[in-house]
Formats: C-alpha cells, structure tokens, sequence
C-alpha cells in the first residue's frame, strides 16, 4: 500500500525542514520526501501544512470508571479529529491505573479503534495514595511510558524522592502535578484582582511554585527525569529555567489555555473557566509565551479534561476542574501562538511532536524516511467557529465556545492509514 | 441632588432583570433606589399604607444560607409592595437532599414565582442562577462575593444626612477578605465619589485590592481624624483558628471602635455596622449607643431600599411611586 502526500507545506519540527515537497508512505512507514512517487492513493495538500502527527502528553479519557464522561473509543475519535496520532492518558480513573492489567486494557482499547496510539501513564504510587511506589517496572514491562499521580500531587517530599531515584532503572520520566494543598487553601480560581472583587477564594501562584523549586531540587538529589505538567505561572517558567542552566534533569510542559486566556474570563464564563491550576493572570500569560519562544517549556500538553454539562452548570465553587482541549490545540496554537506572537510553525508544532515525543522516548513526531507515518494535514488559513457543531466531544465543557479561530485540521494519517477526514 | 436632576429622574424607567452586584449598576440607578427608599421610607415610617406594585406576584426567599435579619427585611418589604411571599429555609430546601440548584429553581419557575431572593453561601450562585432561569433574581449575599442591598442601604443612610457621597472620606474596618459587605460597600462608595479606605490584619486585607487603586491601611488610629464615615465589620470568631488572627484581645487592640478611638474622629463622624454586632468586640458598648452611630437607623432603611429595589426591577418609575404613596 502506498500513499502520496502532494505539494504540501511539509515542516518537520526536530530537523527545521520547511519546504514545499511530497510524502511518499510505504506499508505505513515515510519512504521519501521529495517529489511524488507512483501510488495507491494520493492526497492534494497544496497550500496546507503536512507536519508528525500531533503528540498529547496530557489526556483523561476516563475509562475505566466514568465512560459517561468519555470512553477510550471516543477519545481516540476525537484525538484524531483534532490531528493527533499519540497520547499519553493519565492515570487517575476509577480504578487508577497502577497494575499491569489495566495498562494493557487501555492499549489494547487503543488498538481495537486503530485511530491512536495510546502510550499510557500509571500511577506513581500505589493507588494514588501517595505513601508507596508504585510497582514501576512491572508497568513500564506491560507499556507505561510515565509515572504521575496527576490530579494530586506527590505531597510527600520523600516519596517524589524515591520515586525519581528508582525510575532511573528505566530511564522514564516522573510527571508531576505540581500543587502545595496548604497553600492552595480551598481556593477556587487564581488569586489576585479578579477573586479579590468576585470574593472566590484564591490559589496564589506559590502554591504551584514552592512544589516545583522543591522537585527540581529533589531531582537534581536523586538525578531522576522530572516532567514538570501543565504549568501557568510566570514564576514557574522562572523556576524551571533556572534548574535547566543547573543540570537538572527537567522538563515541562503548558495547556493552551494558559497561553490563551486570563483570570478575568472567570467573570464572563464562570465554571466553565475553572480549571487546575487554575487561569492566572496576563502578565503570567506572557511569560508562558516567553517560556514557549526560549524553549524552557519543552511541550504543549491540552490536559483535556471531560466533564459533563450537568456537572459543571452548578455554583463556581462545587463544580469540578477541567475543560476539553483537544478540540481547540490546533486553532489556539496557529492563532494565539503563530499569529498573535509571531513563533514559527516548526517553533510551534515542536511542542507536540518531537519534544514530547523525546520525553517519553517514544520514535514518532518526526517526518522522516525510516519514521511511522503518522501524519497531519492543518489549512492554516481556515476559520474554525468553536460551537456546538464543532465540538464532537460527548463533553462540551470548554471557554472558548463561541471563539473564532484560525487553523482547521483537514486530514489525520495513522501509520499510513487515514483516521479523519474533514 | 439638584431640581433639574430630580425632575429628569422623576420619568425614568431602569428596567433590568437582576440585581446581582454593585458593579452593573449605574450612577443613576443608585441614585433611583435612594430617591425612592427616601419616598418609602417616609410612607413605611408613618403609615400602614401598602403599595401595589407586586399585587399578584410571588416572592420566594431561597435562603441556603440561612440569616434571619435579611430575610426579614425582604420579606416586609415585599409584602409592603402587596407580594405573596414564600420561604424556603435551607432545612426544608432540596438542596440538602442532593437536589442540584437548577433543579430547584427550575421548580420554583414552574410554580410561576416572579421574584427569587437568593442567599447562598459560595460566590457567584446567583450570577450562575440569573443565566438559567426568567424569573427576578435578587442577591441576598453570596459567599464573599456580593451584598448589593447592604451596599445599597449603607450607602442611603450616609446619602439622607449628607445629600451626596461625593468626596466623602469613608473607611471599612475588620475582616475585608471574608466579607461580601466590604466588597459591595467598596464599590458603591467608589462609585458614588467617595474615597474608600479599607482597613484591618494583613492576613484579612488582600492585597490584591490595591490593583484597584484602593487605599489600605494596618493602622486604625492614623486615619480616624480624616473620616466622615466608618463602617465597622462583624469579625467571624471562627476565624481565629485559621491563624487569621492570634485572639480576641488581640483583635480588639488594633482595630476596634472603642470610646478612646472615637474621641479622635470627627464630631459628626458617622458610625455604621451591617450587624448583628460583637459588642466590646469590633465595637464598644458605649459607640455602639452613641449619638454617631446609626445601626437600627440602618434596619429601617433596609426595608426602605429594598422596596426601591423592587420597584426598579418591575420598572416603575418616580412618578409611579409619587403617584401611589
Ligand atoms: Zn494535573
């Protein structure tokens, strides 16, 4: 079977290719870039983007646990829809994910839809109680490309020690969501201006900060690989730059919405903008975009998040964490990133296909002969209207409904394999 | 207020669904609700006479968060405007059965209720609640978020002294972090012209508040000579546990309102507290029943401007209320 990508913007982010060529794919693998090949099936990219198939360190999908919310199946669907080829699901359903089993289910769900690869994350530690290591080898053996309690983080300073020390057996990284609960207080939204005037009690960007000058610290002790997840303020992209100067072994990543939006659309969206960590403020947007350009954060990771409407349409204060991202990456990294702050495509799309795919050492993310060709087709010049259309997601929990964005994703290739088609 | 001014106000309609905060409201809607709270006031004082502005509608007192004082206050004052009023007290209410809020006010919109007073003990439920239903919604108090009619009444008792707020040195002592009175005080004083100074612990003053270009102060004594209006706070006990504070005896030595302390204001300083009050507290006994202090006079205005909150929200004007009284 052979497939020819035609007269495509063909970027490759780890090389710096940006050149106007054809993709020839072999038996799902990149043959050559160049000009076109005789083929089975081809496909016109003029005048659009052909970059790797996108890469998410950060899902929830939900199953095992509350396939009301979101199934594997769907999930997969919907990364797809979006451009993405790889992701990396987080561990904390219900059962979390901390044994062998449960790390093959969710592969093994992956592969019956043959529209991702799922490369999931298990628990750090021991049902996500935080008091005992999880049994790491065991899980990387069964296909656990990370370890992370995300959704809490590692409060014992001893444990996160013991964790980046023992997961050096297998050079795999430990993501850590980064939150100091006492400090955290109860608080709702990002504490400054805007909880001041709506009274919403606030999470102050220390909470975020103090745990990641700890785990830098404890990862220069125990020279273990710390991924450091979905940071949003100016003062933790501070942190990790410095630790990069020093040697830590460190990396991180950010959501789009923190290089998208601020605190004050609390107001407007209330619920619907309530996320951990939470939206901060604009001078903490620009520095995550600061941190994008220099390269201290590695990777944009959506932390897609579904909840149902029913859930979040209650007070601001009950309702839970979270927004669905993977929808809107595409649109919100070609617009807020590319044309608003003049990044390139490759600085852009690196976020999301090498660089991660380097972090949980996968060999994907790149357009080259030898590589799978996961691959995705981006008009970047075509309007998308985040509505109800639009939002195939089950869950349509997300603030940028109503937006108008550039940048549509027009074709998903999977291993040479065509998972959506616009 | 000129004769000009009144007379344009006299006709005017300022019809608007909700009142959930201070901050969407106009300079001229405030001065509408004091107008009118000044004609309620007078007939409420010194008749019997019930209005018939809500003749025929239902008021209902969602109270999750309980608090008899408000409820009161809103309750006669709707029935002065002739509403059938019903309660729902948070012991009786669904909404400890798990029933979610939606769900509760859908039922009340079915049983064709005109008006909804919400107290809720988080912010912003009743901005979340005015999106999803028809019917009037009123803030009572959300969480630390709002109080407009406390606001709104506070503001009437300085206005029917003084004429106007414009100009007027006005500070806000005790717990600003935790009250929903500082913030809607705050932003009706500002609104309306005055100089607002917030003062209390560091560990119950936010920062944040001077991102809005508002003064604050830890130091009580230092401002008192230059104030025409001070409100004292109801300081939560509870608080002392959370390390807010270290004690009682504490507290009171930096920001209570004691004799000493009001020897240094101003002759005609005036002395407010929403209640009900710690006395010997945030207050003293004897400042609490001084000349200056106009705490009961605030109960009755209360019932005064939430009349005129009423009568904004179904849209009567001036003229209307003149005509009636
Ligand atoms: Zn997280």
């Amino acid at each position: 079977m052979k497939l020819c990508i035609k007269n495509g913007r063909v970027l490759d982010p780890a090389s710096g290719l940006d050149k106007t060529a054809c993709v020839n794919i072999e038996d799902g693998i990149i043959k050559s870039i160049g000009e076109a090949e005789t083929a089975d099936e081809t496909i016109d990219a003029a005048g659009k983007l052909v970059l790797p198939g996108l890469i998410d360190l950060h899902v929830h999908f939900r199953e095992p646990g509350r396939e009301d919310q979101e199934t594997i199946a769907g999930g997969c669907r919907i990364a797809a829809k979006s451009g993405y080829t790889s992701v990396v699901t987080m561990p904390n359903t219900n059962p979390p994910i901390d044994n062998q089993a449960l790390v093959k289910f969710i592969k093994h769900e992956a592969e019956k839809s043959g529209l991702l690869n799922i490369f999931p994350a298990a628990a750090v530690s021991k049902g996500m109680k935080g008091e005992e290591i999880s049994e790491m080898g065991e899980l990387h053996t069964a296909g656990a490309v990370a370890f992370t309690d995300d959704g809490k983080p590692v409060s014992s300073s001893i444990l996160m020690r013991r964790a980046l020390e023992y997961s050096r057996m297998f050079d795999v990284p430990i993501m850590a969501h980064e939150e100091d609960h006492l400090l955290v207080d109860s608080g709702v939204i990002n504490e400054g201006k805007v909880s001041a005037s709506l009274g919403l009690r606030g999470i102050p960007n220390a909470a975020e900060e103090v745990m990641i000058a700890r785990d830098v610290i404890i990862a220069g002790l125990s020279k273990g690989r710390l991924h450091v997840q979905h940071i949003s303020s100016g003062g933790s992209v501070e942190i990790i730059r410095n630790a990069k100067k020093r040697g830590v072994k460190v990396t991180c990543e950010t959501a789009p919405h923190y290089f998208s939006l601020t605190d004050e659309v609390v107001r407007e969206k209330l619920a619907l903008a309530k996320m951990n960590p939470p939206l901060r403020t604009e001078d903490d947007r620009i520095k995550i975009i600061e941190g994008l350009k220099d390269g201290t954060i590695d990777a944009i990771a959506t932390d897609h998040a579904p909840h149902l409407m029913n859930e979040k349409r209650q007070e601001i204060e009950f309702a839970p964490n979270g927004i669905i991202g993977l929808e809107t990456a595409v649109p919100l990294m070609i617009t807020k990133l590319v044309k608003e702050n003049g990044l390139s495509y490759n600085e852009v799309f690196a976020k999301v296909t090498c660089n991660p795919a380097k972090i949980i050492k996968i060999k994907k993310g790149e357009i080259k002969p030898g590589y799978d060709a996961d691959i995705v087709i981006i008009d970047p010049e075509k309007k998308v209207i985040i509505n109800d259309d639009f939002v195939a997601s089950n869950c349509k929990n997300t603030p940028f409904m109503g937006a108008e964005l550039f940048g549509s994703v027009e074709c998903t290739i999977l291993s040479g394999r065509i998972t959506y088609k616009a | 207020m000129t004769k000009n001014a009144l007379v344009l106000f006299e006709s005017m309609t300022l019809k608007r669904k909700d009142l959930l905060d201070i901050s969407s409201l106009s300079h001229d809607e405030i001065i509408y609700i004091f107008e009118a709270a000044k004609i309620f006031k007078k007939v409420f004082t010194e008749t019997n006479k019930k209005f018939s502005f809500l003749s025929g509608r239902t008021v209902c007192m969602l109270f999750i968060e309980p608090s008899t004082r408000t409820r009161l206050s809103f309750e006669i004052a709707a029935k002065r405007l002739s509403a059938d009023v019903i309660s729902v007290a948070p012991s009786t209410s669904s909404l400890v059965k798990g029933e979610s809020l939606i769900d509760t006010v859908k039922t009340l919109e079915a049983m064709k209720t005109g008006f909804i007073v919400m107290r809720h003990p988080v912010s912003l439920a009743p901005d979340f609640l005015s999106r999803n239903c028809e019917a009037h919604v009123i803030n009572g108090g959300d969480g630390n978020h709002a109080h407009p009619t406390q606001a709104l009444l506070d503001g009437f008792s300085v206005y029917e002294r003084t004429g106007s707020l414009k100009g007027l040195k006005v500070a806000i002592v005790g717990d600003i972090k935790h009250s929903r009175v500082a913030r809607s005080g705050i932003e009706l004083f500002t609104k309306m012209g005055s100089e607002v100074v917030l003062c209390g612990p560091p560990t119950l003053l936010p920062d944040d508040f001077s991102l809005y270009g508002i003064e604050m102060t830890f130091d009580l004594d230092s401002i008192l000579p230059k104030l025409d209006v001070v409100n004292m706070l109801r300081i939560q006990l509870e608080r002392q546990k959370g390390s807010l504070f270290p004690s009682i005896r504490e507290y009171n030595k930096y920001f209570s309102l004691t004799k000493d302390r009001l020897k240094k204001c101003r002759k005609d300083v005036i002395v407010m507290h929403p209640g009900p009050i710690n006395r010997g507290i945030e207050i003293d006994d004897f400042v609490a029943d001084c000349e200056n202090a106009i705490i009961e006079e605030q109960v009755t205005n209360g019932i005064a401007v939430r009349m005129a909150v009423f009568s904004l929200l179904c849209g009567k004007t001036l003229e209307d209320i003149n005509k009636e009284k």
